[in-house]
């Protein structure tokens, strides 16, 4: 079971006050979008052997939603960061690289 | 107007290696906005003498209090009588602000915990590490099974905030972490 | 025989004597005795059967380990079987029974299991009930569940009187393990400030050291223990626990603690079991070695048991397994047995060595004695059926086939060499290395398990990592390493030091003899409860199993209660030798928590009975239970079905309810429907986006009915909007929907529109929320007064607030139910008050409370839907005949894109409808509409199904709605509903509107 720390609270806590929201940084397409750009919004996901971002909602804490960078192998949290972002913060990715020099990066 | 009005749970107490009571009525008011407003932080000041509280801090002003909930919002206590009141002048003061006043008085159940054991009995049920925790911390958490809060209201004391619907639940679950004979000495 | 020795017992008390009974038969044990010793002192050797073959089982070691004594404990509502009889305390009043026998102990008819021990075999299940095919349901599967399991399940009625609890804590370096080495390592860590827990999983300090006889700072080991406890005792960063087991490590430093806190004395108040749900930042596992058997001919006979258990009987608890006992080993350590056997007056006719030379420190010791050591030979055969009574002696280096001599014994004492308890270690990720020397796996200090900082948290020390000697300077270097990754601010002081008799190396003996013949093999066990041989496993071997996970399942090896503490590794070996191959390309197999079996009732915790789960109750929950509520379960609310009044049926109460509510008035608490403020400046345009409808342009004073969708358009809850003020709207949404609404609404203002200027308020429980529903309902409210409820002033949709007959209320003209009908909100503190007036005041109006039943009847009446009936997460709106609340002005709402899919907009989709059956009768829920042919899967063809289906009194028939092909285009087309036993039921598509369709009734 993970720990997490809330970037909203500053409270490290269980998973169990958590409640996960599956992958981060999704763009919304809506009514004019093509069906592949539809179907990738809603359907297709990274699932990554490896580094991932993924959202939180502190459900039992603050009631924020926050997200996480995450290794999905060794469950190394690299570091968790405001919901309201478009990609991973440069701390965030600078961290990630220093762990896995081989990561491809965001994208 | 009092044989009219009930708390959730009322005068249900217990007395186990912790003592466990309702608290009773308590006004409470949400307050959702900019908590680093200077407009916000002057109109609590004026309106309840009170001060912002830091994040997961309460503050105190005579019979008043504010919590910090999240970073836009804090919870507001003071005597019930007179929540409906200061809902509508706080709202009045903050007119123009983007900020929300809501009277929620009644939609949750209180109880004061006090012993020297509280935390070893709150250990039984909440995730939580509270051996750093001081006078005016609030962390909300889970309780078994449900949402809480809980504040550090005095000297072995702490004061747990849940839902009005799940007070039995929640009194049920605190007497069974209170019983005697079960102290885990842990903190205490 | 076994018997209680005349002096000594170090953790006994002879002047407590202990009263139990074995199978009914009494017996006196000391306080002190764990349930084995107690056993052994009255000669008990015998104490169960096993599992396959019920071959005569007898204690084989004196902890954790022990594969045999399994035993069903107390009686009635405190019996348990599979208690481990080396780690139950023993109590006054304690009763045992023994397992797996038919019809006693003694004399078991299924032992003819092992007169035919070939038809058993490896894979014995999966290769004797493949065929034929006919014979599993009535001959197989009969006899498989007759034999099955190992002891008895408690009776059906028992309930478990005891209390169980969970306690979450925290520290920085937690020590599983009070050996000297936890004990060292929690000492050295706690003088560097750090926060240290100690847990032990036995009820005393010290583990194995006092026993063995050790010195530590050139005092007997008992001193340093006591003086090191007590110091621990003083710190006040140090928290100790016995009887407490590290059960398991998880991902980011979460370790489970069993603590058995009164199993030696139930009855007391004190919680039976507790679950510490510990987090610890760095974790270290001082959990000691397990000694490993020997594979000989006859290893299994009852008298035949580890030397370390042995040396533990003797020393421990002054009971002498044996009175003549023969010490087989490939190790030095074994030695300290025999010297512990004749030092407390028993006779040790042999030591046997398959070691070619023999020249060690403690087996001079032995020798100096007067013991014989018998140096490179073997045990060829145990001889014996329910006790040994002699050994077959034969040269190691031999197939068996000559028997040198043969020695009378009762009791054989053996050592296969040792192996690290790694499970901890390893339960989350940590990776082993192959010690040859050893012949063991311990702790790949470079692959330890990984926490949520990336870097390892867990450390071995001590026997657990591998080391047999320095103990305590590798505990206290890992405490160092410990506290260093917490940043602890103290340096320990310098570690207690040790004198260990130089030890030889040990011999890895793997089967004994070396050659051994197939009938020796054969009688070889490696598993004693599962009765797995070393023939089996070769026999896997050659039948190709060459993965040790595939191999274990396919034999039952390591798959009994003991998980294989003491077969996995002489498995391995086995295995390995069959394959050719070194023991670490075979591997183990995976070791998962927990390390010992815990308690149901501990994983349970607190959750049982009343707060099993939180029930939420309304303000007015006690009215209801105190008037014939029958409850009804609507997430985890409670709210009454119907009101039940004296010798009426649930159906009578629901049809009185209904009627009554069409002809006077009724009175719904409606309290639990959610109620979400939502607030700001753009509070318009987000209710605009959440709802299909137009919400902005609802005007202050007014309600609206919405619809919400999700993203692929799939209806998800719908409720009236009020909209309060220029910035201010009031959503209901349904009773199950309210947090997860609230929590959609957060997700999108936070995650997605975060510069839009809105709020939300849960206010769901802040109001009790109640419908007076009827064509008296405004007469009741004009008799509370304080209000002008009438027609003009609040009109259908619209709502008004003020005082109620002295109830602050929000009035609300909204009807679920086609009737005239208010919903009142009033602060919840008020609830119970205000009902009771309402009920109060309309008694002569024939006011009756309604329940969920007749609400859900009285909106099919009326072709209302109702979320989660006629949608089930496929359902769009269209589907539903909705269309009139999906905007067209909106350029977008959620789920709009989803709504334009091609399967979404397909004719042919199913549509809601009313049907009527045509002999008047209720059609089943959930009912198919056939059509007579099949699918591609010879499954029936279908093209409709009842959604919502109830008998209604005010029509005096069945009613109900289905989604049907086509539905609205076939009005008056009669389909065949599927009913019981093949029987078609026929019904007519029918508009759903039955009752007022013009809505005059609601109007008024």
């Amino acid at each position: 079971m993970l720990t997490l720390t809330c970037p909203c609270c500053g409270v490290t806590a269980e998973e169990t006050e958590f409640s996960p929201g599956g992958e981060a940084h999704l763009k919304r397409f809506g009514p004019g979008s093509s069906d592949q750009e539809y179907e990738a919004y809603m359907f297709n996901r990274k699932n990554p052997r490896g580094v991932h971002f993924e959202r939180w909602r502190h459900a039992y804490g603050c009631g924020k939603w926050f997200l996480a960078a995450r290794c999905t192998m060794t469950l190394e949290v690299f570091g968790t960061y405001a919901a309201q972002t478009l990609e991973p913060p440069a701390e965030i990715v600078a961290k990630i690289k220093d762990r896995h020099p081989g990561w491809e990066g965001y994208s | 107007m009092s044989d009219m009005l009930n708390s959730a749970l009322p005068g249900a107490g217990f007395a186990g290696f912790v003592t466990v009571n309702e608290a009773g009525l308590r006004g409470m008011i949400t307050l959702r906005g900019d908590l680093s407003s200077p407009v916000l932080a002057g109109v609590l000041k004026d309106a309840m003498g009170l001060d912002m509280p830091a994040q997961r801090r309460v503050t105190q002003a005579g019979t008043a209090f504010a919590a910090w909930m999240s970073p836009d919002e804090l919870l507001l206590m003071l005597p019930y009588d007179q929540a409906g009141a200061m809902a509508q002048k706080l709202a009045g003061a903050l007119a123009g602000e983007f900020a929300t006043v809501a009277n929620v008085s009644d939609a949750r159940a209180v109880f004061t915990l006090q012993g020297a054991a509280v935390f070893d009995a709150l250990a039984k049920i909440c995730p939580v590490d509270f051996s750093d925790f001081a006078e005016g911390d609030i962390r909300r958490t889970r309780a078994a099974q449900v949402a809480a809060a809980l504040w550090v209201s005095g000297a072995d004391q702490v004061t747990l905030v849940c839902f009005r619907s799940v007070a039995q639940y929640m009194f049920d679950l605190l007497c069974a972490a209170a019983a005697p004979g079960s102290e885990p000495a842990l903190y205490a | 025989m076994s018997h209680r020795l005349p002096h000594g017992g170090r953790l006994i008390d002879r002047a407590q004597p202990q009263n139990f009974t074995f199978n009914g038969k009494s017996l006196t044990g000391f306080r002190g005795d764990t349930v084995a010793a107690g056993l052994l002192a009255n000669d008990q050797m015998l104490l169960g059967r096993s599992f396959k073959y019920h071959r005569p089982r007898g204690v084989v070691a004196a902890g954790a380990e022990e594969p045999n004594a399994m035993l069903g404990l107390g009686q009635g509502n405190r019996y348990e079987p599979n208690q481990c009889a080396t780690t139950t305390e023993m109590f006054d009043g304690l009763q045992a029974q023994s397992q797996n026998h038919w019809p006693s102990l003694e004399f078991d008819l299924l032992s003819v299991n092992s007169l035919m021990p070939q038809f058993l075999t490896a894979g014995f299940y999966y290769k004797t009930f493949m065929r034929p095919r006919a014979f599993w349901k009535h001959v197989y599967e009969p006899i498989i569940r007759r034999s099955a399991g190992l002891g008895k399940a408690p009776d059906k009625d028992a309930r478990d009187p005891d209390r169980y609890e969970q306690v979450y804590a925290f520290c920085d370096i937690l020590v599983l393990g009070g050996g000297i080495a936890g004990l060292q390592a929690a000492l050295s860590a706690a003088q560097t400030g750090a926060k240290v827990t100690l847990w032990e999983q036995t009820a005393h300090w010290g583990g194995r050291a006092p026993v063995d006889g050790m010195q530590i700072n050139g005092q007997p080991a008992q001193d340093w223990i006591d003086a090191t406890v007590a110091a621990l005792q003083a710190m006040e960063n140090v928290q100790l626990r016995t009887r407490c087991m590290g059960a398991g490590v998880h991902d980011h430093g979460y370790v489970l603690g069993y603590e058995r806190i009164a199993d030696h004395m139930p009855g007391t108040d004190a919680p039976r079991h507790r679950l510490w749900r510990m987090r610890a930042r760095q974790i270290i596992t001082a959990t000691g070695a397990i000694e490993r058997p020997l594979s000989f001919a006859g290893n299994d006979v009852p008298g035949v048991m580890l030397a370390s258990g042995l040396r533990d009987y003797i020393v421990n608890y002054a009971v002498a397994p044996g009175q003549r006992i023969v010490v087989v080993t490939n190790n030095d350590d074994a030695y300290r047995s025999a010297i512990v056997a004749v030092e407390a007056g028993l006779d040790v006719p042999a030591i046997i060595d398959p070691r070619p030379v023999v020249d060690g420190d403690l087996p001079a010791r032995a020798r100096a004695l007067g013991i014989t050591v018998l140096e490179g030979r073997a045990i060829r055969k145990v001889k014996g059926g329910k006790r040994v009574t002699s050994v077959e002696i034969c040269r190691q280096d031999s197939s068996g086939g000559v028997v040198e001599r043969s020695i009378d014994c009762d009791a054989v004492a053996m050592s296969g060499g040792w192996s690290p308890v790694v499970h901890l270690w390893s339960h989350c990720g940590g990776k082993l290395l192959w010690d040859d020397a050893g012949s063991f796996f311990r702790p790949d200090p470079a692959r330890p398990p990984l926490g949520a900082d990336g870097a390892g948290f867990v450390r071995a020390c001590g026997a657990a990592n591998g080391h047999l000697q320095d103990v305590l300077a590798d505990a206290h270097g890992c405490a160092q390493a410990c506290a260093q990754a917490t940043q602890a601010p103290g340096q320990p002081d310098a570690p207690a030091q040790m004198e260990t008799p130089a030890e030889a190396p040990m011999q890895a003996v793997w089967m004994m003899p070396a050659q051994a013949s197939y009938d020796l093999r054969m009688k070889m066990w490696l598993d004693y409860q599962n009765d797995v041989k070393v023939s089996d496993v070769q026999l896997a071997a050659r039948e190709g199993y060459q993965s040790v996970e595939h191999t274990k399942r396919y034999t039952t090896l390591g798959m009994a209660t003991d998980q294989g503490k003491l077969s996995n590794i002489n498995g391995l070996a086995i295995l390995s030798d069959a394959l050719g191959q070194p023991i670490p390309a075979t591997g183990t197999t995976t070791f998962r928590p927990p390390y010992t079996p815990i308690s149901i009732g501990a994983i349970a915790g607190e959750a049982r009975g009343p707060i099993f789960q939180p029930l939420r109750r309304s303000p007015v929950h006690d009215w209801h239970s105190a008037n014939g509520a029958d409850w009804e379960p609507v997430g985890q609310w409670r709210r009454p079905f119907a009101y039940l009044r004296a010798g009426e049926t649930r159906h009578d109460a629901v049809n009185r309810e209904v009627k009554n509510t069409r002809e006077n008035v009724g009175l719904l608490d409606a309290s639990t429907l959610g109620k979400i403020l939502v607030r700001g400046p753009d509070a318009g345009r987000f209710l605009d986006m959440m709802y299909t409808n137009m919400m902005s342009t609802l005007k202050p004073g007014k309600c609206r009915y919405g619809l919400m969708c999700n993203e692929n358009g799939f209806l998800m809850d719908d409720g009236v909007v009020a909209r309060l003020d220029e910035d201010s709207f009031l959503v209901h949404t349904t009773s199950g929907g309210a947090d997860h609404i609230h929590g959609w609404m957060e997700d999108w203002l936070q995650c997605e529109w975060w510069d839009w200027q809105v709020h939300t308020v849960n206010l769901t429980e802040q109001f009790a929320q109640f419908a007076v529903v009827g064509p008296k309902a405004r007469t009741l409210l004009e008799r509370l007064g304080g209000m002008d409820v009438s027609r003009d002033t609040l009109p259908f949709m619209e709502w008004c607030e003020g005082t109620l007959g002295g109830f602050d209320a929000r009035v609300f003209r909204i009807s679920f139910s086609g009737e005239l009908s208010f919903e009142i909100a009033v602060p919840a503190g008020q609830g119970r008050a205000f009902w009771d007036r309402l009920m109060a005041e309309g008694a002569d109006l024939g006011i009756m409370p309604y329940g969920t039943e007749t609400l859900h009847i009285l909106r099919a009446e009326k072709g209302f839907i109702m979320i989660g009936d006629e949608t089930d997460g496929t359902v769009i709106p269209q589907d539903l005949g909705l269309n009139w609340a999906i905007s067209k002005k909106k350029a977008d709402f959620l789920g709009k894109r989803g709504m334009e899919r091609e399967a979404m907009v397909n004719p042919d989709r199913w549509k809601l409808v009313g049907v009527e059956t045509l002999d008047g009768s209720v059609l089943p829920h959930a009912a198919l509409a056939v059509t007579g042919g099949k699918n591609a899967n010879g499954q029936a063809q279908t093209e409709g199904r009842v959604t919502s289906t109830y008998y209604s009194a005010n029509l005096g028939r069945g009613i109900a709605m289905a989604l049907v092909r086509n539905g609205p285009d076939r009005m008056g087309e009669v389909l065949n509903f599927a009913g019981d036993a093949g029987k078609d039921i026929k019904a007519r598509i029918i508009d759903p509107v039955l009752i007022d369709k013009d809505g005059a009734k609601q109007n008024v």
